[in-house]
């Protein structure tokens, strides 16, 4: 399908003219309101040198009061213009300061043209090539660079050319398939819109000229699929709301819906309030199939033809977004599309240097800092790689409690590790196991400082177990930590780290029958909830030891509180690093209370 | 508006019974057939709306099958405020703001569709398509989610609650001209007819009912005009214009380039009135 809007990425800070290069375009393809440019008359930035009564042209892209006092840019702006052939351009205008990289990510996730300014009066800097690196990443089709302000340097061809044989040397390294280079003055409006008289040394396009020649690239012609949005439901009808991608869908097309594996036809396709043969690439459809199928949101549908390659494990460049850092071993939520779940770093394997292009080892990432990763999901997705389809090759990572979108991800490619596993069901399982002893298999998780009490009440939980003839076992933070974990330290990621495989040697024993008791500190309500996640529902007990820090402080029975006093422990708990109170707890029990009274609560529970 | 629907426990839709609520409500027919429109449309009735908008918008509602919910500020009303005794900010606070936080907790909406769109304001220029609102229905704009290719961020952490608003890369024109091409029905108030208006400074306002107060002496004049956007009758202010088709007004759209707000008496108070207003809870 012709695609009727184009979307224009801006990179630069107002410095190299931007704005004022926007705003040219904008007044001079008739795109903006008399009365707005009447108001730009007017106002004046402090500072600003333009005479009363011009158009200061960068006050036409600016947006929040903010930033009008600050004079800068702050979040992603966009305008609007028609292109003489009738499609739509779409301008984003990302700022240039501290939160670029994620403002440009964001504009550049959906830009079919990077726009990248370079002053020439200052010659090709770091931002450039930031830049540069930013479009090829998140696969920006093309770009324009625009070599700015040559009415400064006499529009000298010199300068141009010197600018450009910089630049292409830079960008043999990278991925971008269409660079145009081009001179221009903004502020005197030379090849914007219109031809420059002041350098008839060039020949190329205008900038303009560059904007509408763009077409699409042609497809890489795949097979058609749809992520289901909705499940559409009326009187005696049933259909499968999403958008078609990379193919066209037609009546009776065999088709298999994913994960669920099942194949059938397609009866009826309705687009627009009618019912239609055949739908192209990109239309919103609703799908209604021969035989009643097994589907939901998130689930996808493929040509039976298509051979799917799900997996669990994926080669990504994640973009960070949040002040708080990745941390490696956390679960998060992963959306792709309608599709979501849990999903974990496992591994980070370089940052990406911005400006070089070069690779730095790394085991965390913070805002804007751009990484190499490893990551594991919960259950197998069917992405592609994101050269090949930005549609299902993009991710978002969602934070698990406050549901910030944290992270943006691009597929480099699937990891066939998770294919080659299948999970062997036995006969004798977890209800057999655990009937044999006569009681239900669960986990009691006790979380709280250090010297709360957790292993006290384990002890004195077990003891009364035992004597009733139950079969239980103790997981202890501090004694892991002597063999399976002896390899982890303190540090958020390492405590995730812990927490996760403490869950999953619980679960093992869960799947034996056992009455677990867990205690360990588990500081972070994120990597509390990845593991009650691995359970059944009512199986994991969350006990929060809930002990003032200053009785944990008296107490004291490993001498650690005083180490870390003295500087001795840098991520000791509830000193260096914070105890996340639970947000939900199963139970809560003082550690200074009567422990009879705290083991009789919890036994409550198992029993 | 398919993952509004998918996504929430409770959505709704703002209906302003404008030409953006009309493109919204025929998109939603769209998106949904032949299944109804899976949400109830709510209407903040401030009680001084042109009383042509009223009855549109129950024909409008009628002929789509949908459930109208209207909300109208009781306190505000009780307490005499009018679009003459108190500032127009202050009266949209009451009788739109207030008035559309009331509704949203009392109908426990998680999320509102709305027909905002990038180009009548600067501020909403910043909008996501989902926009989160805080506890109190607050816009953060410093802390707003970013928003990467079409995967959007549907999930609400407790207290929040989700504004979305699907036609926001949209312009002027671009309504226009989808009406045009799908046929969309909209309110004869913006096409040019002689109506009764007088005039209030260089503004063209019309006398819907009498409840306006004239100055001595004063009598509306009949004048063709049409309206660019719709809202409460004394503040919204008419054009002269003989547009009485939609290619006549796609044309007119076209050559006039005034921002279309400016015909909103509220929005010219001050330069960053409607950043202010969305802060406090405003679509």
């Amino acid at each position: 399908m012709e695609k009727a809007i184009v979307r224009l990425l801006t990179c630069g800070s107002v410095d190299d003219g931007k704005s004022t290069l926007i705003g040219r375009l904008l007044v001079e393809t008739e795109s903006i309101p008399y009365d707005t440019i009447e108001s730009t008359k007017k106002i004046r930035r402090s500072g600003s040198t333009i005479a009363a009564g011009e158009i200061d042209f960068s006050l036409l892209t600016d947006g929040l009061e903010a930033e009008r006092e600050q004079g800068i840019t702050i979040d992603v702006a966009y305008r609007s213009m028609s292109l003489l052939d009738g499609k739509r351009l779409i301008i984003s205008d990302a700022p240039g300061h501290e939160q670029y990289t994620r403002n440009m990510a964001v504009a550049a996730s959906r830009a079919d043209i990077g726009l990248v300014l370079v002053d020439a009066t200052k010659g090709v800097r770091t931002q450039t090539l930031r830049h540069l690196t930013i479009c090829s990443l998140m696969g920006v089709n093309r770009v324009i660079v625009a070599i700015n302000k040559l009415d400064a340097l006499g529009y000298k061809q010199s300068i141009f050319e010197d600018i450009q044989a910089t630049l292409e040397k830079a960008l043999s390294r990278m991925q971008l398939p269409d660079v145009i280079f081009i001179p221009l003055s903004a502020l005197a409006g030379d090849n914007v819109v219109g031809k420059s008289k002041n350098m008839d040394w060039y020949t190329g396009a205008t900038l303009l000229e560059a904007i509408q020649s763009w077409r699409p690239p042609a497809a890489d012609v795949g097979q058609a699929r749809m992520r289901i949005q909705l499940v559409s439901r009326a009187e005696n009808f049933r259909g499968l709301s999403g958008t078609v991608h990379l193919g066209s869908f037609k009546v009776a097309d065999e088709v298999r819906v994913f994960p669920s594996n099942q194949i059938t036809r397609i009866s009826k396709i309705i687009a627009n309030q009618q019912e239609v043969s055949a739908v192209d690439d990109l239309q919103a459809v609703t799908l209604v199939f021969e035989s009643e199928i097994d589907a939901t949101r998130g689930d996808l549908i493929v040509s039976s033809k298509e051979e799917l390659h799900p997996s669990d494990r994926f080669n990504a460049d994640i973009v960070w977004l949040h002040e708080d850092a990745l941390i490696q071993s956390r679960s998060y939520l992963l959306l792709a599309g309608s599709t979501q779940t849990p999903a974990t770093v496992t591994r980070i394997k370089h940052k990406i240097d911005v400006h070089t292009g070069g690779e730095t080892a790394a085991t965390d990432l913070g805002m804007n800092e751009i990484g190499s990763v490893e990551i594991a999901t919960d259950t197998p997705l069917t992405l592609l790689s994101y050269s090949k389809s930005r549609e299902f090759g993009n991710f978002i990572l969602v934070d698990r409690l406050t549901f910030n979108t944290v992270g943006a991800g691009m597929i480099r490619h699937s990891l066939r590790r998770g294919e080659n596993i299948t999970y062997q069901k036995y006969e004798v399982n977890k209800g057999v196991r655990a009937a044999q002893k006569s009681q239900q298999a669960k986990v009691i998780w006790l979380t709280g400082l250090s010297g709360s009490g957790k292993s006290t009440i384990a002890n004195a939980v077990e003891k009364r177990l035992y004597a009733q003839g139950m079969h239980s076992y103790v997981l202890d933070g501090d004694n892991l930590r002597m063999g399976l974990n002896a390899d982890l330290g303190f540090t958020p990621a390492d405590r995730a780290e812990n927490v996760r495989r403490v869950s999953e040697v619980a679960k093992v024993l869960v799947d034996a029958g056992l009455i677990v008791l867990v205690a360990i500190i588990s500081p972070f309500e994120a990597d509390r909830r990845r593991a009650k996640s691995l359970f059944a529902e009512g199986e994991f007990i969350e006990v929060f030891v809930d002990t003032p820090v200053e009785i944990c402080v008296a107490r004291d029975p490993k001498g650690l509180y005083e180490k870390a006093a003295q500087g001795g422990i840098p991520n000791f708990t509830g000193i260096g690093q914070e105890y996340q109170r639970p947000i939900a707890p199963n139970l809560v029990v003082k550690g200074d209370d009567d422990l009879d009274a705290s083991v009789s609560k919890i036994l409550k529970v198992i029993i | 508006m398919r993952e509004t629907a998918a996504a929430y426990r409770r959505p709704v839709m703002m209906y302003s019974i404008g030409k953006d609520s009309s493109v919204l409500l025929h998109l939603a027919k769209k998106a949904f057939y032949p299944a109804v429109i899976p949400f109830p449309l709510l209407h903040i009735d401030t009680t001084w709306k042109f009383k042509e908008m009223i009855k549109f918008r129950d024909q409008a509602v009628a002929k789509a099958g949908a459930t109208l919910v209207v909300h109208t500020n009781q306190e505000g009303i009780a307490s005499g405020i009018n679009p003459f005794n108190a500032s127009i900010s202050e009266y949209t606070r009451v009788m739109k703001t207030v008035a559309l936080r009331q509704a949203l907790d009392k109908y426990e909406f998680d999320a509102a569709i709305g027909g905002s769109r990038r180009d009548e304001e600067k501020s909403r220029a910043k909008e996501r398509i989902f926009s989160v609102r805080e506890a109190g229905h607050k816009w953060d704009p410093r802390n707003q989610r970013p928003e990467l290719w079409h995967t959007y961020n549907t999930r609400l952490a407790p207290g929040q609650t989700m504004r979305v608003f699907p036609i926001s890369d949209w312009t002027e024109v671009d309504i226009w001209r989808y009406i045009m091409q799908e046929q969309i029905e909209v309110n004869p108030l913006y096409f040019a007819k002689a109506r009764p208006v007088i005039r209030r400074g260089v503004q063209l306002i019309m006398v819907d009912d009498d409840r306006y107060p004239l100055n001595p002496g004063e009598t509306p004049e009949l004048i063709e005009v049409r309206f660019r956007t719709l809202g409460c009758y004394p503040l919204t202010a008419a054009v002269e214009s003989k547009a009485q088709t939609l290619t006549e007004i796609v044309d007119e759209v076209f050559e006039v380039k005034l921002s279309e707000r400016a015909t909103r008496l509220i929005d010219g108070a001050n330069e960053d009135s409607m950043e202010k207003k969305k802060s406090e809870g405003y679509f």
